[in-house]
């Protein structure tokens, strides 16, 4: 069973029609890259499935389970939502850490706040917060930025930033981490140390959907390539497939533009 | 000194007045901000109309209004100067903070909210852990001179006669002695130079991260 399945996606703001029906499934452990140019639609779709947006039309299913109906109308309670949302990782292409907690805090307050709701809450609180401290800090050792524990946000680089905020990401163990153009807004020698994170995780067999305008690391990266254009999915196939060999005329001016 | 001593007794007067100005327009500036920015329509617009009223006329006007026009209108004399002038004092106060906290709080990016939806956060958790700090950050500077205004503003409550340090004064102006109208100002003087050394502080304190 697909780990995540989007069906028919629809999403228009006022009357500009942005996503035009996007279909697409992919496996536990699978790296999916999206490329495509600006306007094309790979964010608008990223922040559907992750309920920033609201989609006007289709389905999402998590592990053959509807988390998202367009057509439903019945509103969904805040606690049924915000454990729908814990299905997905989101990792923003402007980092937005919090900038009055520590690098630490920043990856520990979202757990801790979560761990109010388990049952063991009160009896169990020191040792909860113990374990997400110790896994928050091995988190953060792998994205290599122990010495900045007690750091704040502001006294970091944008690719520190950005590691940061993909440790944060993982310390809620998402099903599926999604990352927003996490390089854009770094300096290319930054670029390399998110990539190199990326690598990283990738060689534990997590699951990721990455938008990205880094063709050459889409290409090393992912098992799959989805090349998006004006609101449709237009190649969907390998890294060979689509980048060596696309089918079609737009997705070869694209690459020409990029490559 | 025995005309210092009186001075200092009116000044208590402008002390009380500031202290439960303070007090109370802080939350209830909250409150009206709340409003403003509340989704369903009606309220927002009246909120902001109250607002406009409030910001759009005089202090001084407010105070005779609140005076007067419970007797005049309702039949329920004000029970007491003092009192009109606390309740004219709040309102207006909570008027001015709750445009300076609209202003703090849409002022924090989008992104701080998206960041905590993502993670999980309610929307509680998302205004008391993460945007509520950066709020306060924001809004010190213009609270600061706000509450320094609102010293001198006090002395608007002579204009219902009720007896501050500038009423206290005048009285001995009116039997020849002019210096102590003068010498009021060492006392608004010495109030605001507290509070900028307070807000000076609370600013460096606050200083510890750039947003």
């Amino acid at each position: 069973m697909s780990i995540l399945e989007v069906k028919d996606l629809y999403k228009s703001f006022g009357s500009t029609e942005v996503l035009k029906g996007i279909n697409f499934s992919m496996q536990k452990g699978e790296i999916i890259a999206i490329l495509g140019s600006s306007g094309s639609g790979k964010t608008t779709l990223l922040r559907c499935i992750n309920f920033l947006e609201r989609a006007t039309g289709g389905q999402i299913f998590v592990d053959g389970e509807c988390i998202f109906n367009a057509d439903e109308k019945k509103k969904i309670s805040a606690a049924e939502q915000r454990k729908r949302q814990l299905n997905f990782g989101l990792v923003f292409q402007s980092f937005n850490l919090f900038p009055q907690y520590s690098v630490l805090d920043n990856v520990t307050m979202p757990p801790k706040l979560l761990a109010k709701e388990r049952s063991d809450y009160k009896t169990n609180k020191k040792q909860i917060f113990a374990d997400i401290e110790e896994n928050a800090k091995m988190l953060l050792e792998r994205v290599g930025l122990s010495e900045k524990l007690s750091n704040y946000p502001c006294e970091l680089s944008g690719g520190q930033q950005q590691r940061v905020s993909i440790a944060r990401a993982l310390a809620l163990d998402p099903k599926i981490l999604f990352f927003d153009e996490p390089t854009s807004a770094l300096d290319p020698e930054l670029t390399n140390e998110i990539l190199k994170v990326i690598k990283d995780l990738a060689l534990k067999n997590t699951t990721m959907v990455i938008v990205t305008h880094e063709i050459e690391f889409a290409r090393n990266v992912a098992d799959r390539i989805i090349f998006m254009n004006e609101g449709v999915v237009l190649e969907d196939g390998t890294p060979e497939q689509v980048i060596d060999n696309p089918r079609n005329e737009r997705t070869r001016s694209f690459l020409a533009k990029m490559l | 000194m025995k005309i210092w001593l009186s001075l200092l007794e009116g000044f208590e007067f402008n002390l009380m007045l500031f202290g439960g100005t303070i007090v109370c327009a802080i939350p209830l500036g909250l409150l009206i901000t709340f409003c403003s920015m509340s989704k369903f329509k009606p309220l927002s617009v009246l909120s902001r109309i109250f607002v406009w009223i409030i910001r759009g006329t005089p202090l001084m006007l407010q105070l005779f209004v609140v005076l007067y026009v419970p007797g005049i209108v309702f039949g329920v004399p004000m029970k007491s100067r003092l009192l009109a002038a606390f309740i004219a004092f709040i309102i207006n106060y909570a008027a001015y903070f709750s445009e300076i906290y609209r202003g703090g709080i849409e002022s924090i990016p989008r992104g701080q909210y998206e960041a905590g939806q993502v993670l999980g956060l309610t929307k509680g958790q998302i205004f008391r852990k993460i945007v509520l700090f950066q709020v306060i950050k924001r809004i010190v500077p213009p609270m600061g001179n706000e509450i320094i205004t609102l010293v001198k503003d006090t002395s608007l409550a002579r204009t219902i006669a009720v007896s501050e340090i500038m009423m206290s004064a005048e009285n001995f102006s009116k039997q020849g002695i002019i210096w102590p109208l003068f010498s009021t100002g060492l006392f608004f003087l010495a109030m605001c130079g507290i509070l900028t050394l307070l807000f000076n502080k609370l600013e460096k304190k606050l200083d510890y991260y750039k947003a």
